[in-house]
């Protein structure tokens, strides 16, 4: 992003966001402060709980960046999800597996492409396409009782994992989990500081205007959207092969969808989405120990209701109105 | 001119087909090296598609482009772009939430490794500016700058990439009189650097003014090259339309009744909900024509929303021959005597889907005779249409066409019959001859003169000052959505009402 934005601007844009993050690190500290234990467990469990919904946010982001509006994120990630499973249950390679669960997103990705781009078809009956496919082929070649061998494990990195607070929630991941917060960096560069970044949101704003100074609208379009589909497949192959370990029917559980929503409160930026990921996160795992302490004498389903309570209120009220990028989700149509 | 000046783009027996029509049949076209070379053609000749293919945008069946004498392949903006090429479209191609330098590099970036170089990116740009008078702030906002000087970014974005033929694709459509006199200064310092330029409009007085030599279009066709030295405004009319045209409107003085439209201390929103219009009052009589004049966008739309009820006014009130008329009922206006002219016919003057005999009857289909109780009578609307078709000469296959496969002109047409072939009380015509060719100007502006005579009261907005001056009776300027003053058309002169629409006082 050009470093001319006023401070005003960015205040504009970001300030509710940096308000209730200085909200969120002072409670933290409270309550670490009270119990030290729960509390780096609760970060700890928010970073991989945000997982799969930043890497969807930056599938869904890269989509929309470029002016291609991808709901099929759910399908990506359940049919990545599946096959990275498979892969591994029948080769015993977690290498391999995740590497042919990313592939399957790109797959799905370049599928989206074809429709929306190529095709022009509508890009909110393309991604349903792709989310009907997901679940209609992972429900036919489900077999039950298949495990995968062995998971991601955790790897400690040294000295930085034993730092207070952070240490364990940072610094003490399984791959995919690092893999996700670099990406988060990475793309954020990518998007504002790079060549490519520049092109991508004009052509997500403007692409008529992208196109008269010679940048290729089509080839922008189907490179984000692919990246992205590779994307969401990582983040499948995380649920499977780092997070739980197993296959279910529909396990993804609208997570593509709760993506959407984190892309849209987080800006369509990168580090906006891993923001509002991570309180995500923090709302599932805080939900997860007021169940577990029992304190509380709630039904657990109203407990359970806590992030996507917090998401409306946030999405709705704190956050303001965001823009989404101009073009989005409008075909291109070279006259 | 000199003979012997060199010749910078020359253009070959190009044609260019589209699906049923030839856009562009056999054109030559030659640009000399620092001259201002003006392309002159109603809408629809074909200047647009000769720019359009010498820039890469269109592929052209036949023909061949040099540069410099030399023969060029084409096929893209990238390639005419090297070639030294750069267009200022008439729709700005420029990112609005983009700086301006962001959109100045746009395809053409500087970096340092894989890092996007902006500080380097507008120093150059600062000099640019600076060499050729073109004052721009290169961290502003797209979105927060004047159109003025967003043209200005779009004749930097071709010099970046060091154009040294541009061409200005109707720049001043948008422009005040005053930011077009800048630009006609920015276009002479251009070429004294070197620079060609073709200028396309249809503004007669603009190519008189400016031009070195001048090319006319007619039908995808050019009619001839000439010099405004060696014609008039009369002479290219009549090249651009192939007939005679009457170029001044002829009227004869009004005899203002009883008021009509009476505005009293209006205040409107718009869709944000922020205040763009700030308490007006004005009256239209009977038998007169008082134009507003102002730049776009200071609030002449949502005043003629505000009147003709496609919007709530945030206060005050109007009234229609002394009755007070309610906020937003189009139908209520309607039958008290309103005809409308929208400024955006595809919105909000025709269903591009519906058969013209349909457009033709949007405001009345319920009563009789094109209505019996629930039954539409289809014989009575069809007879409509096709006296309505006549009698406003509507090119168009047949009555049962659809609308948007007419051509732009005819689509106007379509709404003017309609809405004049009602009892007219008054007529708010709101930017009626945009985008139209000479000759349908000529045909709507007649047809206004002539309700205005028969008794209307008419309420015209235009952004053309010379359409404003030749039909309004009274000019009323409106600047940041306030009526500055109101004066007789006599008592004002162009010069002094475009210092008023930027905001300055006399």
């Amino acid at each position: 992003m050009d470093r001319s934005i006023s401070w005003k601007r960015f205040f504009r844009q970001w300030g509710a966001f940096i308000i209730l993050g200085g909200g969120v690190v002072l409670g933290i500290l409270y309550f670490y402060l009270q119990n030290p234990i729960i509390t780096e467990a609760v970060l700890a469990s928010a970073v991989r709980q945000a997982t799969p919904l930043v890497l969807g946010a930056m599938c869904g982001l890269m989509g929309e960046r470029a002016g291609i509006i991808n709901i099929g994120i759910e399908g990506q990630m359940l049919l990545s999800a599946f096959v990275g499973y498979l892969v591994n249950a029948w080769t015993g390679n977690l290498l391999v597996a995740v590497f042919v669960g990313v592939a399957t997103g790109a797959v799905l990705g370049l599928l989206l492409a074809f429709m929306s781009v190529t095709l022009k078809v509508d890009q909110i009956i393309g991604g349903t396409v792709i989310n009907i496919i997901a679940v209609g082929l992972t429900g036919y070649f489900y077999q039950a009782g298949l495990t995968t061998k062995g998971k991601l494990a955790p790897i400690a990195l040294g000295k930085l994992a034993e730092l207070p607070i952070i240490g364990r929630a940072l610094f003490n991941n399984p791959p995919i989990t690092y893999a996700a917060i670099i990406l988060v960096f990475v793309l954020h560069y990518v998007l504002f500081y790079t060549k490519w970044g520049l092109r991508t949101r004009a052509v997500g704003e403007h692409p008529r205007a992208a196109d008269t100074v010679g940048v290729n609208v089509y080839r922008v379009r189907y490179i984000n959207v692919i990246l992205g589909g590779a994307i969401a497949g990582l983040a499948g192959v995380f649920l499977t092969l780092e997070a739980v370990g197993s296959f279910e029917r529909l396990m993804t559980n609208g997570r593509g969808f709760v993506a959407l929503a984190v892309m849209i409160f987080g800006k369509w930026s990168p580090l906006g989405s891993w923001g509002a990921a991570l309180l995500f996160g923090m709302t599932s795992a805080i939900q997860t120990q007021i169940q577990f302490a029992g304190v509380l004498d709630i039904p657990h389903q109203f407990i359970g209701m806590l992030p996507y309570l917090l998401t409306i209120v946030v999405l709705a009220g704190v956050v303001g109105r965001s823009r989404p990028p101009a073009a989005d989700g409008i075909p291109y149509e070279k006259e | 001119m000199n003979e012997n000046i060199p010749i910078a783009l020359e253009a070959r027996n190009i044609t260019k087909r589209f699906p049923g029509v030839v856009a562009n049949d056999q054109v030559d076209f030659t640009l000399k090296k620092g001259e201002i070379h003006g392309l002159l053609g109603e809408n629809g000749a074909g200047k647009s598609t000769l720019m359009n293919v010498i820039y890469g945008l269109y592929t052209a069946d036949e023909g061949e482009v040099l540069i410099n004498g030399e023969k060029v392949e084409i096929n893209n903006p990238h390639d005419a772009i090297d070639h030294g090429i750069g267009m200022v479209h008439q729709h700005f191609m420029l990112v609005p939430v983009f700086s301006v330098t962001e959109n100045i590099i746009l395809g053409s970036e500087v970096t340092r490794g894989t890092t996007l170089d902006l500080n380097k990116a507008r120093q150059d740009i600062s000099r640019l500016s600076e060499g050729y008078g073109l004052k721009v702030d290169p961290r502003s906002i797209i979105e927060e700058i004047p159109v003025g000087v967003q043209q200005r970014v779009e004749i930097l974005k071709a010099l970046y990439r060091d154009a040294n033929i541009l061409v200005l694709d109707e720049p001043t459509a948008v422009l005040t009189p005053q930011e077009a006199d800048d630009l006609f200064r920015i276009m002479r310092e251009l070429t004294e650097k070197g620079v060609s330029i073709v200028f396309i409009t249809h503004k007669l007085r603009e190519v008189m003014d400016i031009a070195d030599r001048i090319t006319v279009m007619r039908r995808g066709a050019v009619v001839g090259t000439t010099t405004p030295q060696e014609t008039d405004k009369q002479g290219l009319a009549e090249m651009m339309v192939g007939r005679e045209v009457i170029l001044e409107v002829e009227k004869g003085p009004a005899s203002p009744g009883e008021p009509v439209l009476n505005v009293t201390n209006l205040s409107v929103n718009d869709d944000r909900g922020i205040r763009v219009v700030y308490n007006v009052s004005f009256e239209v009589r009977k038998g007169e024509i008082l134009g507003i004049a102002g730049v776009q966008g200071n609030g002449q739309t949502q005043i003629a929303e505000a009147l003709t009820g496609l919007r709530n006014a945030a206060s005050g009130e109007f009234s229609i021959n002394g009755k007070k008329m309610p906020s937003g009922s189009p139908r209520r206006l309607i039958e008290s005597g309103l005809s409308h002219i929208p400024e955006d016919r595809h919105r909000h003057g025709l269903v591009m889907s519906y058969a013209v005999a349909d457009n033709m009857v949007l405001c009345t289909y319920y009563e009789s005779p094109f209505a019996r109780g629930l039954r539409r009578n289809h014989q009575a609307v069809l007879e409509n249409a096709k006296k309505l078709i006549h009698d406003f000469d509507v090119r168009t296959p047949g009555p049962l066409v659809n609308t948007g496969k007419l051509s732009g002109g005819n689509q106007q047409k379509v709404i003017v019959a309609r809405e004049l072939s009602r009892p007219v009380q008054l007529l708010i015509a709101n930017q009626p001859t945009r985008g139209l060719d000479v000759g349908s100007i000529e045909y709507i502006h007649n047809r206004i003169i002539e309700e205005r005579d028969k008794g209307a009261a008419v309420l015209l907005i235009s952004a053309e000052l010379d359409e404003i001056m030749s039909l309004a009776d009274r000019i009323a300027v409106i600047y940041q959505g306030e009526i500055v003053s109101i004066h007789q058309t006599d008592q004002i002169t162009k010069a002094e009402l475009g210092l008023l629409m930027a905001g300055s006082k006399l």
